[in-house]
């Protein structure tokens, strides 16, 4: 016997679907945290609370109130990319207390090759040296004042910031040419490397002075006849003239 | 996780860790039987394959104990467990994950517990009458007082369940196709994102269903000393056979489809089968799980020939080849979802590396976990069957007077 | 624009702000006092002078070319953010990547670079060689975002990608579904995590860590809408983003990427 003619299946069912229900409706109205959905599917809150996070590094123009002739030298300098920060450390604890909290002031060799170690990897023309080799012993900052890091001694060789190619070219048969052989360059080039860039061969005849069939040049070269070797391409576009045996 | 010493090649650094371990492997593995079983159950009600019905009953309750263990899994991984109800509240509608617990729940409550509700009150009804004491009061609680069984309210009964199970059909393919679309839509994992991967895992999911129901039928039967039906026992043969041919000519699809296609992905895949997954996919999963147990069955099952079988055993030996190849193919589902979720975060996606899952022992993660995980929903089953009991000689015989006199118990 | 100093790294000055020093005394010690204080507003940004995210929308760009791969930048994000230590755990990382002659790519990245890199092959097997820095993308169509079945991640209007660690309930498939590594599960909170563009900083008015402290301007940032040093550096150089072909839409554009690099 039912609820006028409806199943006693039916209404114990509906009644438990229904209890259910209201259990959920109330758990969504009490659970859910009351910023969520303001500004999308998520807590509204949590981006507060996000922001409220501590900050350590205190960017580059927090060091200019109290370092003000240190922060001039350095910005016209060679490191001028390079932030206070990333040789001092993390700042913004130091600036709310000078007195007690100090930054790291590193002085020892094994600081620098960090970036300036030689690696292949890193672009042409990045200043790098071999860590062992160069001046051992002595302190970085022996030589070069970390804010204005110019080399004491203008570097004779282009190795100092081309290295992969001196290496390169040191082990190939052109290791006995300088640089300056092929490539023309000003003495800008040093100071802003990018506008003022050296040359490189323009004909076919200059390599030709030594590699032509009839060029006056030592025995060991390999000739080749330029009438009807390469087309119009100059050399260079093939060969990789800093391992001219390479593919 | 540890780190590994056995990286090879090159991986983003946060990859070392794997984040789903073997719970993650234990949940699709649970769901896929649950799934399987109903599927199984749902052959009797609805096709009318009144070969095995012995076992109908039993594929329900152990389709139910399967899906009480089946959050466990994902609670356990969870990084903050206290917190999954939050899937509830604020569900991200585009997250396929989020649509587990509804998905879950529907299949809880409106189709299993429904259908055995619809299946059973009339027996709890009578047994709640026979009763005394707190055995008694818990088969009427059951029957949430609803004690009418006049022959007009079995029949309410008879065809509300088959209603229900109508329903379940597509429920049961929904609760098991989506944990695949969890892995198929992840566009990020190239040996995860495909479209067949939903399908690959509801017919293995029907295929270890099928499988652990024949296994608990044989077990029960032996335990009880009943004899064992043996046309039911054909008739599971026959139908896990053609589940077993469906899964693997997916699956065979699958891999000849991505040999074919040859995708960037295809060199990293190609050293992760040949190499970390070797043992688990192609000796586990493939020769011991599906061929080998495809070739049994198709000698000795009478599934094509009608009455007669490739090769004609006796009943014992037949039984035998049976038993052995549900657990053989058992130990091929499991391997199957282990290849999914443990294999796919063996390779970089960088493409360029491996690393190794390190199974741990102890631990919330660890293999213990995972065991105990796999025998409690036998223990569920075990109190299932003393409360529920499914076998013939329980249902329950009314007398001519207890029928339509609902006075009787309230 | 007056005395506003630009450089490589985009580092955008506020006209009219308060000097720093006082800025960082709010920012580090009354932040937090603000934040327990009163109900936030929903569009403003609590303690950071009525900072409104609609109003911006951020990039960053990498010029692959200028990276030396010092690793300073994944130190100063660990330092920064608090990043567990372990060399398991990263938001940001540098790959070295060497093409070899033979046709052989080598990657690596020990410890996220945070350590240097060891010395590589000689330079007579090397056809290219270079560094890449990698961080979470925020994605303009994110797939961490989509699958997160609770709404603990999410994309702020300024376009960057958060991770809410007091909702978040670690069942790691945001992880799962980024395709560039960039997630990882905080060993303590048990959440998501990643970069998150420093974003307590940005909406001060301050660069990403990795970007202040990068020595050679290899990190852009700024603003994608607007006039910005990231803006002219997008003009002048063709760029490419990882993984297009997941239509991910990442916000972080390299500048000279090599086919190589996944």
């Amino acid at each position: 016997m039912g609820l006028k003619g409806i199943p006693q299946q039916v209404t114990r069912l509906a009644l438990m679907f229904l209890l259910v229900g209201v259990a959920l409706v109330a758990a969504r109205h009490y659970f859910i945290p009351p910023t969520f959905g303001q500004t999308g599917h998520y807590r509204g809150a949590a981006v507060g609370q996000i922001v409220g996070q501590g900050i350590k590094y205190a960017g580059r123009d927090a060091c200019t109130e109290c370092h003000p002739d240190i922060v001039e030298v350095h910005s016209r300098a060679r490191h001028q990319t390079v932030a206070c920060e990333a040789c001092h450390g993390p700042a913004a604890a130091h600036i709310e207390n000078p007195a007690e909290v100090k930054l790291l002031l590193p002085r020892d060799r094994s600081f620098c090759p960090r970036c300036h170690s030689y690696d292949p990897a890193r672009p042409t023309g990045f200043p790098q040296i071999d860590p062992i080799a160069h001046n051992p012993v002595k302190a970085c900052i022996g030589c070069h004042n970390p804010h204005t890091p110019v080399p004491p001694n203008t570097p004779a060789s282009c190795a100092a910031c081309h290295g992969e190619i001196a290496r390169t070219k040191a082990a190939s048969p052109h290791a006995v040419l300088p640089c300056t052989e092929c490539h023309q360059t000003s003495a800008q080039h040093m100071d802003t490397p990018r506008a003022s860039t050296p040359t490189k061969p323009a004909t076919r005849e200059f390599c030709g002075n030594c590699h032509a069939t009839d060029a006056k040049s030592p025995r060991e070269i390999p000739r080749v006849d330029l009438a009807s070797h390469g087309g119009r391409f100059l050399c260079w576009q093939c060969h990789y003239p800093h391992d001219p045996e390479v593919r | 996780m540890r780190r590994s010493g056995k990286v090879s090649g090159y991986i983003y650094p946060n990859e070392i860790e794997l984040q789903w371990g073997l719970l993650i492997v234990l949940y699709p593995y649970i769901t896929g039987l649950v799934a399987g079983a109903f599927i199984l159950a749902s052959l009797e009600r609805v096709f009318n394959v009144r070969a095995v019905e012995p076992t109908y009953r039993l594929a329900l309750l152990t389709a139910l104990a399967f899906l009480l263990v089946a959050p466990l899994p994902l609670l356990a991984h969870l990084g903050h467990p206290e917190r999954s109800f939050e899937i509830f509240l604020t569900p991200n509608l585009r997250s396929a994950m989020a649509m587990f617990g509804f998905v879950y729940a529907w299949y809880l409550a409106v189709v299993l517990l429904l259908e055995i509700w619809f299946d059973y009150r009339r027996d709890l009804v009578l047994w709640a009458r026979r009763e005394r004491g707190p055995r008694r009061w818990l088969h009427y609680l059951l029957t949430l007082g609803a004690t009418n069984i006049s022959p007009s309210a079995l029949r309410f009964d008879s065809r509300a369940g088959r209603l229900v199970t109508i329903i379940g059909i597509p429920s049961a393919f929904l609760l098991h196709g989506y944990v695949g679309f969890i892995f198929g839509s992840v566009k990020a994992n190239p040996w995860w994102s495909s479209v067949l991967i939903p399908i690959v895992f509801l017919f293995s999911a029907i295929v270890s269903g099928i499988a652990l129901v024949l296994v608990l039928y044989v077990f029960s039967a032996l335990v009880r000393g009943k004899s064992i039906d043996m046309l039911c026992m054909d008739k599971l043969a026959s139908f896990l056979l053609y589940a077993l041919i469906v899964d693997f000519s997916l699956e065979m699809l699958d891999f000849i489809h991505r040999l074919y296609q040859s995708e960037e992905s295809i060199k990293i895949l190609s050293q992760l089968v040949s190499g970390r997954l070797f043992m688990s996919l192609v000796i586990l999963q493939v020769l011991m799980g599906t061929v080998l147990p495809m070739l049994f069955l198709a000698l000795v099952s009478p599934a094509f020939h009608g009455k007669k079988a490739i090769a004609p055993t006796a009943d014992e030996l037949r039984r035998l080849v049976y038993l052995g190849s549900a657990i053989l193919i058992q130990i091929g589902i499991f391997s199957t979802r282990w290849n999914v979720v443990i294999g796919g975060q063996l390779f970089s996606k960088s493409l360029r590396g491996l690393t190794v899952y390190k199974l741990q022992m102890l631990g919330v993660e660890g293999l213990f976990m995972t065991l105990g995980l796999l025998v409690l929903p036998f223990i569920i089953l075990f109190v299932l069957i003393r409360v529920l009991p499914p076998w013939p000689e329980a249902v329950a015989v009314e007398t001519s007077h207890e029928a339509g006199d609902p006075a009787v118990v309230s | 624009m007056g005395t506003e100093r630009r450089d490589e790294t985009g580092r955008p000055a506020e006209p009219g702000s308060l000097d720093r020093r006082t800025f960082l005394k709010q920012c580090t010690v009354a932040g937090p006092i603000l934040l327990v204080a009163g109900r936030v507003a929903a569009a403003a940004v609590k303690g950071t002078g009525g900072y409104e995210a609609k109003d911006h929308y951020y990039g960053m760009a990498v010029d692959v070319s200028k990276c030396i791969g010092c690793g300073r930048c994944a130190d100063a994000c660990k330092t920064e953010n608090n990043v567990p230590r372990e060399p398991v755990y990263f938001r940001t990382w540098v790959e070295r990547y060497v093409i070899q002659l033979d046709g052989t790519t080598v990657v690596e990245s020990p410890n996220g670079s945070i350590d240097g890199f060891p010395p590589t092959v000689s330079e007579k097997g090397i056809l290219r060689t270079f560094f890449v820095p990698k961080l979470c993308n925020h994605c303009a169509n994110p797939p961490c975002v989509q699958v997160c079945p609770v709404g603990a991640t999410f994309s702020t209007p300024d376009g960057v990608v958060l991770v809410d660690k007091e909702y978040c309930i670690g069942c790691r498939y945001c992880i799962q579904a980024c395709p560039y590594g960039a997630r990882f599960l905080h060993p303590e909170t048990r959440t998501a995590e990643k970069c998150t563009f420093c974003y307590h900083r940005v909406v001060r008015g301050l660069t990403p860590a990795c970007v202040e402290i990068c020595p050679t301007g290899a990190r852009i940032f700024g603003e994608l809408k607007r006039n910005s040093p990231l803006a002219r550096f997008m003009r002048f150089s063709k760029l490419q983003v990882l993984k297009p072909h997941l239509n991910t839409e990442p916000k972080v554009y390299y500048a000279d990427l090599d086919a190589e690099v996944r």
